[in-house]
């Protein structure tokens, strides 16, 4: 599917908090197709990214330049939080919030949240509080919830972190799978292997200045950049 | 000591007799009330709602200012009230003085801010949470609202049951606007009072020991319909 979102372009945007810039300046754009990784060490200013291209936060300077503009934009659009959001709900009603929401009819609500519970593996626990599921669980819940509303693209926020190899490995396959679908992915992390195994394309971010934008087989054979070579051979920046 | 126990005794006969004017006395006790904590309730947890997720210029102030009304002297309410709807009163006209309405108004007063005050205290930091989820699914402020009181509904029961205490055995302002008329707007707080005043200390005590009763009824009955003790959570 090609999203009539994309294109998304930014020009010569810039986060500051308290007085330091903590990213940008920052001239790029978002393309169609592929999953997108951004990818670097802590602080480099992935979230900080990731929350100003979903308009969670503001540029300082600059703007991001969608195809479509207000709800059409935002509602086309999901974020997935690194520590995942958990409502004081049932699980069936977490995933379902976004549609209930929208105001879709409550039938239909409740067929598409069987199917998430179904897709992302927590069919068996949908009357549970939220609260009660472990952090892989919460993460999948989050992703149903994110992936409910048939987003053209998904943010995802260093959203394996917290989970153990067998909840990333099957988070992974639900976001493959998404992708198939037709769902734009950008994803943080600043697990080279995950990169390595999920991207298509890599921006490079260190201390929020964007270093490096290329193909995922150019950014680990051959990285343009003298810290993507480092961080790619596993070194430590600082 | 022995007094005080035969008091006792007597007075739980009286309650189960279920004495005539007993429970006219009683009923109206828990209609002021209820009513009172009901029209609390319908704007203070909106408001509570409101002030935890809204940003405008005098917001402390509003927040500083409702706490401190959480303290409001009864009396002065009462009598606040009273000057207002008393004949010569800006509210005259509508002839409300020493009703029961009177009485619910001076309660209105006194619980809202309670309510208000303690949802809000409760829902900022539900706010806190939901915060990034709410505005990246690009909700509007009613939505928000909506959902903050959804899934903070039992720390705003908690917070609705303390108005209710508050209400049930309030005396001073009710007694002002209210007037203790015999039939009409004696509650049993207000005749409590006046036995007191009369040296009938055994009506007085069962009189207690109703409002004491009913006052427990409404919470655990409430505690049973919201099924508070089942999910331990929340
Ligand atoms: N609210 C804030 N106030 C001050 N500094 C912040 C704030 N949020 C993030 N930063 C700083 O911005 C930088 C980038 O942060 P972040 O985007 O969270 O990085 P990452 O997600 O890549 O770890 C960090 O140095 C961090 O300390
Ligand atoms: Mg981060």
């Amino acid at each position: 599917m090609v999203s009539t979102l994309l294109p998304a372009e930014c020009v010569g945007v810039t986060v500051k908090r308290q007085g330091r810039t903590i990213l940008g300046p920052i001239d790029w754009t978002l393309e169609d197709e592929c999953f997108t990784i951004v990818l670097g060490p802590n602080g480099a200013g992935k979230t900080t990214f990731l929350r100003l291209l979903h308009g969670l936060q503001q540029p300082r300077s600059g703007k991001v330049v969608w195809q479509k503009r207000g709800a059409d934009l935002y509602c086309a659009q999901s974020f997935v939080f690194q520590t995942p959001i958990v409502m004081r709900r049932s699980v069936l009603e977490n995933i379902r919030y976004p549609l209930s929401v929208r105001k879709v009819d409550r039938e239909e609500s409740y067929k598409q949240t069987r199917y998430w519970l179904e897709r992302v593996g927590l069919a068996d626990k949908s009357e549970l509080d939220a609260a009660s599921l472990s952090g892989g669980e919460r993460q999948k819940m989050a992703l149903a919830r994110a992936l409910i509303t048939r987003p053209d693209i998904v943010f995802l926020d260093e959203p394996t972190t917290n989970l153990d190899g067998a909840s990333t490995a099957s988070l992974e396959a639900i976001l493959k799978s998404a992708q198939q679908d037709g769902c734009k992915i950008v994803m943080a992390t600043h697990d080279l292997s995950q990169a390595r195994r999920l991207a298509d394309d890599v921006v490079f971010l260190h201390k929020g200045k964007l270093v490096e934008h290329s193909s995922s087989q150019l950014f680990f054979d051959r990285p343009q950049s003298d810290l993507a070579s480092a961080f790619t051979r596993g070194e430590l920046l600082t | 000591m022995t007094d005080f126990f035969g008091g006792i005794f007597a007075a739980f006969e009286l309650v189960f007799s279920l004495d005539e004017d007993l429970v006219e006395i009683s009923l109206r006790s828990m209609q002021v009330t209820l009513s009172a904590v009901v029209i609390s309730a319908f704007i203070g947890l909106p408001l509570g709602a409101y002030l935890a997720l809204s940003r405008f210029r005098y917001r402390r102030f509003a927040i500083a200012l409702l706490n401190a009304m959480m303290g409001l002297p009864p009396v002065v309410v009462g009598l606040v009230v009273y000057l207002l709807l008393s004949r010569s009163g800006p509210f005259g006209v509508l002839d409300l003085l020493f009703t029961p309405t009177a009485m619910i108004i001076a309660q209105t007063i006194i619980v809202t801010p309670i309510i208000a005050s303690l949802s809000h205290q409760a829902l900022r930091e539900l706010w806190h949470q939901y915060h990034d989820l709410l505005i990246s699914l690009h909700t509007g402020k009613f939505q928000r609202m909506k959902t903050l009181i959804w899934d903070g509904r039992r720390p705003l029961l908690t917070a609705t049951l303390t108005g209710f205490g508050r209400a049930i055995g309030e005396v001073g302002a009710i007694m002002i606007v209210g007037g203790n008329i015999d039939h009409l707007t004696r509650v049993l707080t207000t005749a409590i009072a006046l036995e007191v005043g009369k040296g009938d200390f055994q009506l007085a005590l069962s009189l207690g020991i109703v409002l004491i009763l009913l006052a427990v009824l409404v919470n655990l009955s409430v505690h049973m319909l919201s099924k508070t003790e089942r999910a331990g959570t929340w």
